[in-house]
C-alpha cells in the first residue's frame, strides 16, 4: 500500500491584516486551504470572519499580508479579478439579481467564462448563438445540480429563502471556481433546510470542489468540515481537525468565557 | 374577439407583412390627412425613437442615470454639420459621416463614462447634467479664436442626405408616383430606427445585456460574478452615445441647420421622460414613450388654441404654456398610476402590482 500524497494547498493566506480606522479587524491571520477539503472558519460574533472573507474576495483592500491562490498571488481589491482567478462566493445576506429569473442569475455567473462581445451580440454570429446555447445549457445543469430546476423561469426574489441560498450557490458555481466560499449559508434556515444544505455541501466536496465555509451553526461546521480555523478578536486562535478544535481551551474560552474562581 | 387578439393569433409572417404595410403606408395617410407639418412631426418622432432607444441602454439596461444625453446628439449633429456644409467647404458622403459621427459620440461617451464610473444615482445624474451643459456651451463659444462651430449663429446650408445620387430633400418619381421628400426621409429614418431597435433587442438578450442588468440589480454581486463592471458600464455609455450620435447626424441633415440651442437640458430631460414614461428597459415601451411624447405636445401646440376658441370663444391661455402644464400633469399621473411606465416589461409589471 502506497502512502497517499498530501493534498496540495489551493490557497495560502499569509499574515493578513486589516484595519478600520483604529480597529484592527484582522491581525496576522494565516491559513492554508488544501484542494478538495471543506475548510471551516468560525468564531464569535464580530471575530472578523466576514472581514476575512471580504478581504480574500477583494471587496476590501487588505492592509497587510498576501494571498497565494493556485500558485499565483491573488490580485488586490478587484472582486471581478478574484472571481476570474477562481474564487466564487456567496453573501451572508443573500445578494441575487432580484428581478432576473433564476436561470438568468446563473447565466450571469457564466459571464467570466464566456467572451462574445458587442459585435457578436448585435450580428447574432454563429459563435454567439452557440455560446449562448452553451451558457443556457450550463445554467440549467447547475439549477438541476442544486435542485431548483423547476423554478428556472421564476424571478429570483419570488423563490423561497432556502431556494435563494441554493440559487446563489448555483450562480457561484457558474463562474467555474476552484474555491467556493460560502458566507453563513445556513443563516436563517430551519432544521430541514439546513439538513438539505448540508447534503449539498457534502456533495460539492464529493464532486471535487474545495469549500471555505463560514458558519455560526457549530453542529453543521463540526459535522461537515475537514479542518476548522477559529477567529477571535481578529486573531486566529486555533486551526485543526474538528475534534481537536472542540477540545482547544482557547476556543472554549472564546465561546464560553473563563471560569473565575 | 377584438382586433388585437385577432392580430396576435395570426401567423408570424402575416403579422410581419401587415406591420410592413402599415409602416409603409403611414406617411401617405398622414400626409394626405394632416399635411406636411405632421409628416415632419413623424420624421422627428423617429429621431426621438432612436434617441430614446440609445438612452434606454444607459438608463434602462445598465441603470445609470444620465441627464446629459443630448450632448451625444449634439456631437453627432455637429460632426455632420462640419463635414457636410460650406463651414469648412467639406462635403463628405452620408455613409462616411454617420459612422464618424457615431464614433465621435461614442468617444465622448467614454470620456464622460471614465471619470464617473464610481458614481451612482444622484451624483452621476449631476455630473452628466454638467457634461451636457459643457458640450452645449462649447458649441456656443467655439467661434473664437478659431471659428469652428460658428457659435450661437449655428451652421447653416448643411447638405441633405444623398442616397444613390438622389437628395432626400427632393421628391422622387418612381413608376409615375411622386414620393414627397418628407416621406423619403421617413423611410430612411424608419430603416435606421429599426436597425437601432434590433441592435437594442439583441444586446439586451445577450451576455452583455445580462451583465448590464446584473449591474443595475446589484453591482457588488455582479463583481463577485466576475463581471468587469468598469468596462461593462463604459460599454453602456459608449453604445448609448453612438446611437445618440447617429440620430444627431440625421437631425443635422434633416434640418439643414444646427445651433447650440437645439441641445438644451430640456431636450435631455424630454428624452429621459420618453424612456421612463414608456417603460425603462422595455424596448417596445420606450418606442411608445418616444412616439407619445413627440406627437402629443405637437397636438397640443396645434389644437389648444382652436379648442379654446371653440369652447370659450377666446384663447384664455397661451397654448405654449398650457402645453407644459398638461405635460407636467400627464407625467405626474403616469408616475402615480403606472409607476413602471405605460408599457413596462411584463415581468416587471407583476413586480409593481405586487407591491
Amino acid at each position: 500500500m502506497t502512502a497517499l500524497p498530501l493534498p496540495l494547498p489551493l490557497l495560502e493566506a499569509r499574515n493578513i491584516g486589516k484595519r478600520f480606522g483604529g480597529v484592527r479587524a484582522l491581525q496576522d491571520v494565516s491559513l492554508t486551504i488544501r484542494r478538495g477539503e471543506i475548510y471551516g472558519l468560525i468564531g464569535p460574533n464580530g471575530a472578523g470572519k466576514t472581514t476575512f472573507f471580504n478581504v480574500l474576495t477583494g471587496l476590501y483592500p487588505r492592509d497587510e499580508g498576501e494571498v497565494i491562490f493556485a500558485g499565483a498571488p491573488l490580485p488586490l481589491g478587484e472582486p471581478y479579478r478574484v472571481a476570474q482567478a477562481g474564487i466564487a462566493r456567496t453573501f451572508q445576506n443573500i445578494r441575487l439579481f432580484a428581478n432576473m429569473s433564476a436561470r438568468e442569475n446563473v447565466m450571469v455567473g457564466c459571464h467570466a467564462r464566456s467572451k462574445v462581445g458587442v459585435a457578436g451580440a448585435v450580428l447574432r454570429s454563429r459563435a454567439q448563438r452557440e455560446e449562448e446555447a452553451a451558457i443556457r445549457r450550463r445554467a440549467d445543469e447547475l439549477l438541476a445540480y442544486v435542485g431548483i430546476n423547476a423554478r428556472a423561469g421564476d424571478l429570483a426574489k419570488n423563490l423561497s429563502y432556502g431556494d435563494q441560498r441554493r440559487l446563489e450557490i448555483a450562480r457561484a458555481l457558474a463562474t467555474e471556481p476552484q474555491l467556493l466560499a460560502l458566507d453563513e449559508p445556513a443563516a436563517g434556515m430551519n432544521a430541514t433546510e439546513t439538513g438539505a444544505l448540508r447534503a449539498l455541501i457534502a456533495r460539492l466536496r464529493d464532486d471535487g470542489f474545495t469549500v471555505l465555509l463560514i458558519e455560526h451553526d457549530i453542529k453543521l461546521v463540526m459535522g461537515l468540515c475537514d479542518r476548522i480555523a477559529v477567529l477571535d478578536y481578529g486573531r486566529k486562535i486555533a486551526d485543526d481537525v474538528p475534534a481537536e478544535v472542540q477540545r482547544n481551551p482557547h476556543v472554549i474560552e472564546a465561546y464560553l468565557g473563563v471560569v473565575h474562581e | 374577439m377584438n382586433a388585437g387578439m385577432l392580430f396576435t393569433r395570426m401567423p408570424r409572417k402575416v403579422q410581419l407583412a401587415l406591420a410592413v404595410i402599415a409602416l409603409a403606408g403611414l406617411p401617405f395617410m398622414v400626409g394626405a390627412g394632416l399635411g406636411n407639418t405632421w409628416l415632419r412631426v413623424l420624421d422627428f418622432a423617429l429621431l426621438y425613437v432612436m434617441l430614446a432607444l440609445g438612452l434606454n441602454i444607459v438608463v434602462g439596461f445598465a441603470g445609470l442615470l444620465d441627464l446629459g444625453y443630448i450632448a451625444f446628439y449634439a456631437v453627432g449633429a455637429y460632426v455632420y454639420a462640419l463635414l457636410a456644409s460650406p463651414q469648412f467647404g467639406l462635403h463628405w458622403p452620408v455613409w462616411a459621416i454617420l459612422p464618424v459621427g457615431a464614433l465621435a459620440a461614442c468617444g465622448f461617451g467614454v470620456v464622460l463614462g471614465a471619470p464617473t464610473l464610481r458614481l451612482r444615482g444622484d451624483y452621476l445624474a449631476i455630473v452628466t447634467l454638467g457634461f451636457g451643459e459643457i458640450v452645449r456651451i462649447f458649441m456656443n463659444n467655439l467661434n473664437a479664436p478659431v471659428n469652428i462651430t460658428n457659435g450661437p449663429k449655428g451652421i447653416a446650408s448643411i447638405d441633405p442626405i444623398q442616397i444613390g445620387g438622389h437628395a432626400l430633400s427632393q421628391p422622387l418619381e418612381i413608376f409615375g408616383v411622386t414620393v414627397p421628400a418628407l416621406v423619403l426621409t421617413y423611410y430612411f429614418f424608419l430603416a435606421l430606427a429599426l436597425l437601432v431597435m434590433l441592435a437594442g433587442l439583441r444586446l439586451q438578450d445577450s451576455r452583455i445585456g445580462r451583465a448590464w442588468a446584473a449591474i443595475r440589480e446589484d453591482e457588488m454581486a455582479a463583481k463577485a460574478c466576475g463581471i468587469n463592471t468598469r468596462n461593462v458600464k463604459l460599454l453602456a455609455f459608449a453604445m448609448g452615445a453612438s446611437f445618440g450620435g447617429l440620430a444627431g447626424g440625421l437631425f443635422a441633415s434633416f434640418q439643414e441647420f444646427v445651433s447650440p440651442e437645439s441641445f438644451s437640458l430640456m431636450e435631455s430631460i424630454m428624452v429621459l421622460c420618453m424612456v421612463v414614461l414608456g417603460g425603462m428597459g422595455h424596448i417596445p415601451g420606450v418606442i411608445l414613450g418616444a412616439l407619445v411624447l413627440t406627437v402629443l405636445p405637437e397636438a397640443f401646440r396645434h389644437g389648444a388654441g382652436p379648442v379654446q376658441q371653440a369652447v370659450f370663444g377666446q384663447v384664455l391661455m397661451d397654448p405654449e404654456n398650457l402645453r407644459m402644464l398638461l405635460f407636467g400633469i400627464a407625467l405626474v399621473a403616469v408616475m402615480l398610476y403606472r409607476p413602471s411606465g405605460l408599457w413596462p416589461d411584463p415581468r416587471h409589471r407583476q413586480e409593481f402590482n405586487a407591491r
